[in-house]
C-alpha cells in the first residue's frame, strides 16, 4: 500500500486553556532535572519552592480561563465547568497536601524514605532512619500526579482518559511505597496498589475495546451519538460500560472494588494517604461523573439499579466496617470507602432534563470532604512516640489530656466526617441527598442516613476514648508541628468550618460549573 | 456483520492446531529419544541460564534497572518511526512534538546518568 502524503488537519489547541495541566507536566520535568543537577543539600528548598509556585501558578490559570466553555486538542480534551471546577480543587487540595508532604520538623529528615535502595528490616535500613535527609523524588511524583489527574477530570474521549489514568496512578504507587519507617508495610501496600491497579487498568482498557467495538468511536460526543441511532447488539456498550466502570470504581474505593484502600491507606507515609483520600477521589469521581453524563447519559439510566447496588454496598460495608477497625489510619480509609458510597449517590442524582444537582452537590462533596480529610489525616501525622506515628487506637486514649487543641481539632472533623450540622460534612451530605431524593431515588437516600448513623458510631468511640479515658504510661506525645503543618490543618479545618456555615458561595459556584460540553 | 466473514479465521486456527498437535504427535514417534541436561533446561536464547533465584541466590537489581532503562528507549524508537515515515504529512508541528517527546525522555535519561543509574558497579 502506499502512503499518501497529504498534509494531516493539526488538531487546533488552546494552550491557555490547558496551561494547568501544562504548568504541573512542565514543573515535574523541571523537578527531575533538579533531582539530577543540584546538590543533595539543595534539593528540598528548590523541589518545595517549585512544586508550590507551579501549583499556585496552576490554581491561577483555572481562575484566569474559569470562562473557558470549549473542546480543546482535536476533541480530545473538554475544557468546561466542571473541568474547571475540578482542577481548581485539585490545585488547592494538591498545595494543602504539599505542605504536609513538606513537613520535616516531625521527625529528623522528614517522613520519607533517605535511601530507598536499603533492604527494609536491616542494620542499614536503621542508620537510614535516623539520617537527617530525605530523597525528593517525591515533589515531581506528586506534581506528575496532580496533572494526570487534571488530564483525568478533563479527558474527553476514552484513550486520553486511559492515558491520564496511568498517568496519574505510577507517580501514586510509587509514592506509597517511599515512608522511612515501617517500611515493609509500605512497599506492601504500593506493591498491593501497582498490582490491583494493573488489573484495574486491563480492565478498563478491555471496556475501551468493547464499547470501541460497539460504537466506532472512542470520544464521548460520538459514543453518545452512536448509543442513540445506532442497531448494533447492546450487549457489547453494557459489557464495555461494566468494564469501565470497573477501572473507575477501583479508583474510587467502590465496594466490590475496595480491598486495596485499608492496606494502602495504612501502609503508605499519612501526607501521601492524605493526598491520596482527597485527590484521588476528586480524580476518580469528576472522570466517572463525565463518563456518565457526556458519552452515556441513557445507558447509565438503564443501568441505574447496578450503580445504585455498588452504592449501597459500598455505604454498608465501608460504614459496617469501620465499627471493628483499631488502626485509626485503617478507620478513616473504610471512612473514606463509606464516603465513596455517598458520592455515588451523588454521581446518581442523574436529572436528565436540564437537572444538575446530583452533578453540583457531587462536586460540592468532593471539595468539602478533601479539605477534611486531608485535615483528619495531618492530625495524625502529629501523634508519636519514640517508633513514628503511633495509629493503633488505644494509643489514642487520653490523648485529650496531652493536647486538648489537636484532640479538639480532630474531634471537630470526625463530627465533620459524622455530619453534624455546622460542618462542612453536614452541608454535603445534605445537598447529595436533596439531589437525590429530587431525582426519585428515595431508597437510596433513606440506605445513606441509616449508614450514616452506623458511621458515626466509629467516630464517637474515637472522640470518648480520646477525651474521656486517663492517658496512661503508653499514650503518646503529640509533636508540636511546624509551620508547614500548621498551615495544612489550619486550611483544612477552616474550609471544614467555613463550609458548614456558610456553603452558599461556593454551592452557587458549583452549580454555575455544573454543566458538561458535548 | 455476518458470521461468514469469520469462517477463514476459524479454518486458518482450525489448520494451526491440527498442525501442532501432529507435529508433537509425530516427534514422539519418530524422534530419538537421548535427553542430556541440557535439553532439560529452560530455553534462554540459546545462552548459559542465569543462576535461579531459588537455591541460586539473589538477583542484583541492576538487571531489573536495565531492563527497565530499555524499555523506556525502547517505546521511544517505536514512536519514532511512525513520525519518520509520515514526517512530511505532520510538517513542522510533528516536528516541534517529537522534539518535546525527545526531549522529556532526555530529561529521564539526564536522571539516569546523573544519579548512577548507567554504573554497573
Amino acid at each position: 500500500m502506499i502512503l499518501t502524503q497529504e498534509a494531516l488537519k493539526l488538531p487546533q489547541i488552546n494552550y491557555v486553556a490547558l496551561s494547568p495541566m501544562l504548568i504541573l507536566f512542565g514543573a515535574a520535568t523541571v523537578g527531575v532535572l533538579v533531582e539530577a543537577f543540584a546538590g543533595r543539600g539543595r534539593r528540598y528548598p528548590v523541589q518545595l519552592g517549585l512544586s508550590l509556585v507551579s501549583l499556585v501558578a496552576a490554581l491561577v490559570m483555572v481562575v484566569r480561563v474559569a470562562h473557558t466553555r470549549e473542546l480543546t486538542a482535536g476533541g480530545a480534551v473538554a475544557v468546561d465547568g466542571p473541568a474547571l471546577f475540578l482542577e481548581g480543587t485539585l490545585a488547592v487540595l494538591g498545595i494543602v497536601a504539599l505542605l504536609l508532604v513538606a513537613e520535616r520538623s516531625l521527625e529528623p529528615g522528614g517522613p520519607f524514605v533517605a535511601v530507598a535502595a536499603v533492604t527494609a528490616g536491616t542494620e542499614a535500613d536503621r542508620v537510614q532512619a535516623q539520617r537527617r535527609d530525605a530523597g525528593t523524588e517525591v515533589y515531581p511524583l506528586l506534581l506528575f500526579a496532580l496533572g494526570g489527574m487534571m488530564l483525568f477530570v478533563s479527558a474527553n474521549d476514552l484513550l486520553t482518559m486511559f492515558v491520564a489514568l496511568e498517568v496519574f496512578s505510577l507517580p501514586l504507587y510509587l509514592m506509597c511505597g517511599l515512608a522511612r519507617r515501617r517500611r515493609l508495610l509500605s512497599q506492601e501496600a504500593a506493591l498491593k496498589y501497582f498490582l490491583l491497579g494493573a488489573f484495574a487498568s486491563a480492565f478498563f482498557l478491555f471496556g475501551i475495546a468493547m464499547i470501541y467495538g460497539y460504537a466506532g468511536q472512542i470520544n464521548f460526543a460520538a459514543i453518545h451519538e452512536a448509543i442513540q441511532s445506532s442497531t448494533n447488539d447492546r450487549i457489547l456498550l453494557y459489557l464495555g460500560l461494566a468494564l469501565l466502570a470497573i477501572g473507575l470504581l477501583f479508583k474510587a474505593a467502590a465496594v466490590p472494588f475496595h480491598v486495596w484502600t485499608p492496606d494502602v491507606y495504612q501502609g503508605a507515609p499519612t501526607p501521601v494517604t492524605a493526598f491520596m483520600a482527597a485527590c484521588t477521589k476528586v480524580a476518580a469521581f469528576g472522570a466517572l461523573l463525565r463518563v456518565i453524563y457526556v458519552a452515556f447519559e441513557r445507558t447509565a439510566w438503564d443501568l441505574r439499579l447496578v450503580i445504585g447496588g455498588i452504592a449501597v454496598l459500598t455505604m454498608v460495608v465501608g460504614s459496617v466496617l469501620a465499627v471493628t477497625q483499631t488502626d485509626i489510619k485503617r478507620l478513616l480509609a473504610y471512612s473514606s470507602i463509606a464516603n465513596a458510597g455517598y458520592l455515588l449517590v451523588g454521581v446518581l442524582a442523574v436529572g436528565g432534563n436540564g437537572n444538575h444537582d446530583g452533578l453540583a452537590s457531587s462536586m460540592f462533596y468532593l471539595v468539602a470532604y478533601g479539605f477534611s480529610v486531608v485535615a483528619a489525616f495531618g492530625v495524625v501525622t502529629l501523634v508519636r512516640d519514640a517508633d513514628g506515628e503511633a495509629t493503633h487506637l488505644s494509643r489514642w486514649a487520653g490523648l485529650g489530656r496531652r493536647s486538648p487543641l489537636y484532640a479538639g481539632l480532630f474531634t471537630f472533623l470526625l463530627l465533620a466526617f459524622a455530619g453534624i450540622p455546622l460542618t462542612s460534612g453536614f452541608t454535603s451530605k445534605f445537598a447529595v441527598f436533596g439531589a437525590a431524593l429530587a431525582s426519585g431515588q428515595a431508597w437510596l437516600v433513606v440506605l445513606g442516613a441509616i449508614t450514616s448513623v452506623i458511621l458515626a458510631f466509629p467516630y464517637l468511640r474515637v472522640v470518648v476514648l480520646v477525651w474521656l479515658s486517663e492517658p496512661g504510661e503508653n499514650t503518646p506525645t503529640v509533636s508540636i508541628p511546624g509551620a508547614l503543618t500548621s498551615a495544612a490543618l489550619a486550611i483544612g479545618a477552616l474550609a471544614t468550618l467555613l463550609l458548614g456555615i456558610a456553603p452558599q458561595p461556593l454551592l452557587d459556584l458549583s452549580s454555575r460549573a455544573a454543566e458538561f460540553v458535548r | 456483520m455476518s458470521l461468514a466473514l469469520w469462517v477463514p479465521i476459524v479454518g486458518l486456527f482450525t489448520l494451526a492446531l491440527l498442525f501442532a498437535l501432529f507435529s508433537v504427535t509425530a516427534a514422539r514417534f519418530t524422534g530419538p529419544h537421548r535427553y542430556n541436561r541440557a535439553k532439560l533446561d529452560a530455553y534462554e536464547c540459546g545462552i548459559e541460564p542465569t543462576p535461579q533465584p531459588i537455591g541460586g541466590g539473589r538477583f542484583p537489581v541492576k538487571f531489573y534497572l536495565t531492563a527497565m532503562l530499555f524499555i523506556v528507549f525502547d517505546i521511544e524508537i517505536i514512536f519514532l518511526y511512525p513520525w519518520a515515515v509520515s514526517f512530511n504529512a505532520l510538517g513542522l508541528f510533528g516536528f516541534v512534538e517529537m522534539l518535546l517527546f525527545i526531549g522529556t525522555v532526555f530529561v529521564a535519561y539526564a536522571y539516569v546518568w546523573r544519579r548512577g543509574g548507567l554504573d554497573w558497579d
